[in-house]
């Protein structure tokens, strides 16, 4: 008898199967590597954590539905329980999810969480993704695991879209006639591609059964595997954590997986579970009942697409009238390409984001401490200007309910849209790079002279002064710990050439670095903390306090020979 | 944890990767302020008091037993609130159900996070990090590994072998493209979009029901949506119908400005195709004092009284007009099929 057999059998049930499971699966070697993981901790690192609750409570809900719902669009009049359709042609993939609704147990409360579930999917996709861009967590080595980021974000809005046109409602019908539309201003192949889709003519007996295809097997099967890819890659790189004392770039400061992460995450997902159960018990979303089954002919205003497919929905209703060129036979349709293009450049940018920003900064080393937003002016103010952008599209999808909510022109509330959708992404760039800067003038203010007290003393000769309090060193380390990047110049290669690249990456750091606070080093610190010594020795008033506005170039001690 | 302990706070950037990497235009700062090291750990009352630890383990323990309650209250309420052909019974059935394993759900979760928040260790702790690259001698090996197969397998040496390889890689996926042309049963999806149900003396009828309309009641201002004769009858009746739904108004001639509009019409009464030039969303919204058809989707805006011209959105082309007459009845019926193709733009439209 071995000795882990007796070691079994001297710790029961529990040791038992733990030994079972190491001798087949090697469990110990897992636990030994895994078990005591650290993980930083933070509100904003659980936004990512909702993301994958939410994705699972799909896979659950959605299990629960392709149990009683049917992808046919064959013919079939409804004899159910709700009153206002009796007697009314619809398809038996609408039917069935009136069934679902009305004649399942628990159907409706399904359909429900699995429809809010994906509007927080998205949602919170959406926000971690920001919460990476914003806090510089997509540098190196991140950037590969950004763009798989970014996939799986284009990859829920995709599972979205396919899984609301499935009921085959009137609104699902006109958000796929939009899509039909759009395929066939698609130069040379559109109709072709159409055809193929709808298997024939719009709407065809063919595009739900299709739809349903992607909706439950293939668009789940890729984000299963791109999230696999996703977390793989957080253990690789281990997590982020934000800049603070202790923290640095060769370690990783939080609690261990186990016990602390396995109940923290653990009970996480059952607070998402919850919350989402919550709301799908008591708030109707998509009450397809109210819609009917799809009809090309009729259709009520004021629709909108989940919020998610808003933002190119706006793209198409923000273009100019008169975009479309005939040349000869061909019909060039700009007002659908137009649109297109711009989500596409969009998206380019937003995926590929991360190769620009480290080609301008030429920064080569591994990050692991984030930056806090207001420490990278321009990259917070690009992230602003996307935003703003974004958010003009999303307004632009309800034009029609701006304006009569409001009672205003539904023409000037396009215009307005059209204009702010160059000017306001400017602005907003403009806006939050100078509070980005300002904040950090303010943070170097702290650092050198304490916090504000609130308390006003009055000096002998008669001068009031406001009394500052020095911080706390591990305080004042958060405010000091970040990176500070300044501008280059163009210099020839080896050739003695100035390249356009070369001159390209100077202007290109100008444009971001140029505008820069330094942080606080320690001789300055030492500087400041002479002068509070010597004002409070002397008690006089003779000069302003120096330094309060930090220049805009800083100075700052020589730079350190590169090793 | 002993390797979790006794981090000693490092001062300034020093660390001990292997490898060095460009810093580009970060800047090192010589006199970078020194990390005075993780902050003391705060004790919590659950750390210093037996009490309140005795009550926050009672706290989670009851959250426990509150989603117990729960769990089984959404079994009971599924039986007890059974659905009817009372929709307000599935109301009941949705709320009790829903609320209750939400419940059960939540309590398990606020139970865990309490745990995790008073109970456990709540002292932050530190672990090294290595650098992502392999260190130089599984970089070396892993070069030798490639090396090796290379060598072995004769990829760089043997051209023709790659080559062809190359070829058959490339083409290997087009027999599996191809397959799937029978998606569409069409064979000439362009041809198709440029015809109608409509055809000479088809009677006008009203959506969705198809009775005929008689030019004498379509009064002034009034609007009907139409299809044509015979259309719910059709086995591809919506195919159709996403084609030939027309909009049919009488205007009063003097306000109209097209002279080819009248007589395309009859009377003042015209009909014009109802599915939008953008995208094909249905063109549903008539505004009588303007005389404008607006599209619910994108807002285009068409001009009924001059040959339906985009006044405003996204739409560049007039939603095409169908010819009308009466026939010896005085029912409204078509002259024939619309002359250009109806709804959205796609490339041969024009050809």
């Amino acid at each position: 008898m071995s000795n882990a057999t007796a070691t079994a059998k001297k710790g029961g049930f529990l040791a038992g199967t733990a030994n079972y499971l190491d001798e087949r699966v090697g469990v110990a070697g897992i636990l030994k590597e895994f078990g005591r993981k650290i993980f930083p901790d933070h509100w904003s690192f659980m936004l990512g954590e909702v993301a994958l609750y939410s994705f699972l409570v799909l896979l659950l809900s959605g299990t629960f539905l392709t149990f009683f719902f049917q992808p046919a669009m064959t013919s079939v009049i409804y004899d159910g329980v709700y009153g206002p359709l009796k007697g009314a042609e619809m398809s038996i993939a609408y039917k069935s999810a009136l069934d679902i609704s009305f004649e399942v147990r628990g159907g409706l409360l399904m359909r429900q969480l699995h429809h809010w579930a994906a509007l927080l999917f998205v949602a919170a996709a959406g926000l971690h993704m920001m919460r990476v861009f914003f806090t510089g967590a997509f540098r190196k080595p991140r950037e590969i695991n950004w763009v798989v980021g970014f996939a799986l974000f284009v990859l829920a809005m995709a599972g979205g879209f396919t899984g609301y046109s499935l009921p085959d409602d009137l609104l699902s019908g006109n958000g796929l006639r939009i899509i039909d539309g759009m395929i066939k201003g698609v130069p040379v192949i559109g109709a072709y591609i159409s055809s193929m889709l709808f298997g024939g003519e719009f709407p065809g007996e063919h595009i739900v059964a299709r739809l349903y295809s992607l909706h439950i097997l293939l668009i789940p099967a890729f984000i299963l595997i791109f999230i696999v890819i996703h977390l793989f890659m957080v253990v690789i790189h281990k997590h982020t954590h934000y800049s603070g004392p202790g923290r640095r770039d060769d370690n990783v400061v939080g609690y261990p997986l186990m016990p602390v992460y396995v109940a923290k995450a653990g009970g996480f997902f059952f607070v998402v579970f919850g919350v989402l159960m919550l709301v799908a018990a008591t708030a109707t979303i998509n009450p397809i009942w109210l819609y009917g089954g799809y009809d090309p002919s009729p259709v009520s205003a004021g629709t909108q697409p989940d919020w998610y497919i808003g933002f190119a929905d706006g793209a198409l209703r923000l273009a100019p009238t008169h975009l479309e060129v005939v040349t000869g036979p061909y019909t060039w349709s700009w007002n659908i390409l137009l649109p297109i293009l711009v989500l596409v450049v969009f998206m380019a940018v937003v995926a590929f984001y991360p190769f620009f920003e480290a080609w301008v900064t030429g920064d080569k080393r591994e990050h692991h401490v984030l930056d806090r937003p207001r420490n990278a002016p321009t990259r917070t103010a690009i992230g602003a200007a996307g935003m703003t952008f974004y958010a003009v599209l999303w307004a632009g999808a309800s034009t029609d309910l701006i304006a009569t909510h409001f009672l205003l022109s539904l023409n000037n509330v396009l215009t307005t849209l059209q204009i702010s959708l160059i000017v306001l992404p400017i602005v907003a760039f403009l806006i939050t790079k100078r509070v980005c800067l300002s904040l950090q003038r303010k943070d170097r203010e702290i650092v050198l002279h304490g916090r504000e007290t609130g308390r006003i003393i009055r000096l002998p000769h008669g001068e009031y002064q406001e009394v500052h309090a020095a911080i706390d060193e591990h305080e004042m380390y958060k405010l000091v710990d970040f990176i500070d990047h300044q501008p280059t110049v163009a210099r020839p290669n080896k050739q003695g050439k100035i390249t356009m690249a070369a001159r390209m990456r100077a202007s290109l750091s100008r444009f971001y670095f140029e505008d820069r606070v330094a942080p606080v080093g320690a001789i300055e610190l030492a500087a400041a903390h002479e002068h509070h010594a010597h004002h409070e020795v002397a008690a006089e008033a003779h000069e302003a306090p120096a330094a309060v506005e930090a220049p805009k170039k800083a100075t700052r001690a020589p730079r350190k020979p590169k090793a | 944890m002993a390797e979790n302990k006794g981090l000693a706070p490092a001062a300034g950037d020093s660390h001990d990767f292997e490898h060095d990497y460009s810093a580009g235009l970060a800047v090192i700062a010589a006199d970078k302020i020194a990390d005075p090291g993780l902050e003391p750990h705060r004790v919590r009352m659950t750390d210093k008091s037996k009490k309140h630890e005795r009550t926050a383990n009672n706290q989670v323990a009851a959250w426990f037993f509150v989603s117990i309650i729960g769990s089984i209250a959404a079994i009971v309420f599924y039986f007890v609130f059974p659905i009817s052909d009372d929709l307000g019974t599935v109301h009941n059935n949705t709320f009790f159900v829903g609320v209750s394993i939400a419940l059960g759900m939540l309590a398990i979760g606020l139970g865990a996070v309490h745990w995790a928040k008073t109970l456990m260790p709540d002292a932050e702790v530190a672990e090294a990090r290595h650098q992502t690259r392999g260190s130089e001698d599984v970089r070396a090996r892993a070069v030798e590994i490639v090396n090796l197969a290379n060598q072995e397998s004769g990829f760089s040496r043997r051209k023709l072998i790659r080559r062809s390889l190359y070829g058959a890689l490339a083409l290997f996926p087009l027999p599996g493209i191809v397959l799937f042309k029978d998606m569409t049963v069409d064979p000439n999806p362009t041809g198709t979009l440029r015809h109608t149900m409509w055809t000479k003396g088809a009677r006008l009828t009203t959506d969705p029901t198809g009775t005929p309309i008689k030019a004498s009641d379509v009064t002034i201002g009034s609007v009907f949506h139409v299809i044509p004769e015979g259309l719910n009858e059709r086995p591809d009746m919506l195919e159709q119908k996403a084609k030939a739904a027309v909009l049919l108004v009488r205007l009063d001639p003097a306000d109209v400005h097209s002279q080819k509009e009248l007589d395309w019409g009859y009377q003042g009464i015209v009909a014009y195709s109802k599915i939008c030039t953008h995208v094909g969303c249905p063109v549903a919204l008539y505004e009588q004092h303007t005389h404008h058809l607006l599209c619910p989707c994108h807002q285009s805006t068409f001009d009924l009284a001059n040959d339906c011209e985009v006044v405003f959105g996204p739409a560049s082309r007039p939603l095409p007009q169908l010819q009308i007459t009466v026939d010896a009845e005085g029912y409204l019926i078509a002259k024939g099929d619309f002359s250009e193709p109806v709804g959205p733009s796609f490339w041969e439209r024009t050809a």
